[in-house]
């Protein structure tokens, strides 16, 4: 079971940082609503998997949570997304 | 028996963990909106499902099912909306890119409507 934690944590940290990557150097603000959505969907494997290891039901609220998070923001985000003539 | 929960546990973990990889990859190495939102949906569903498929796994309790069953529909219900919001902002802001898609039916319908309209304004 340790080597499945020490796999899925250098999975998801790979992951995350891709999609950090990602949401800093844009090009656009969709890209960045997109990263971050699935940025928000690594913390929900975190910590599904945090509760897989230690037998728990804690997290439980906190993933519903992050779904509620997502949506909500990429939604306000998306419906506030303008043309501008940067981006071509 | 627990041996064998304890393998399944690791390898739909794993296997949620790649799904979030290859999510980053895709964000990373795709060439537009669009085909980084189709990267997106992986983590967001079929992971997450792998993921509370291993909690189930683990608290070896099938009273456990319709809490898994319900988080997981909650995400399936509310990421195709956001999706879609998305999408449309950027069909509309021009965060698309023509010469890369084979069929833009959207395209078509939008020219028929503006060709509508335009005799009236």
């Amino acid at each position: 079971m340790n080597i499945v934690v020490m796999v899925v944590a250098v999975l998801l940290s790979l992951a995350a940082l891709g999609t950090i990557y990602r949401i800093a150097k844009g090009p656009s603000l969709l890209d960045r609503v997109i990263a971050a959505d699935v940025l928000l969907a690594i913390f929900g494997a975190a910590l599904a998997t945090e509760m897989a290891l230690n037998q728990h039901l804690g997290n439980m609220a906190l993933l519903v949570v992050l779904t509620v998070i997502g949506f909500v923001g990429s939604v306000t985000v998306a419906r506030f997304a303008v043309h501008r003539k940067e981006d071509g | 028996m627990n041996t064998l929960l304890d393998v399944l546990t690791g390898v739909c973990l794993v296997v949620g963990a790649m799904m979030s990889l290859a999510a980053a990859i895709g964000l990373l190495r795709f060439p537009d909106l669009m085909s980084r939102m189709h990267a997106a949906t992986k983590p967001q569903v079929l992971g997450l499902l792998l993921m509370l498929a291993a909690v189930g796994l683990q608290m070896r309790s099938w009273a456990l099912l319709p809490l898994l069953l319900v988080a997981w529909l909650f995400q399936l219900l509310t990421v195709p909306v956001s999706a879609h919001m998305v999408g449309r902002a950027g069909y509309r802001t021009k965060h698309r890119r023509p010469e890369m898609l084979s069929v833009d039916e959207l395209d078509d319908v939008v020219a028929a409507v503006v060709e509508g309209e335009s005799p009236d304004s």
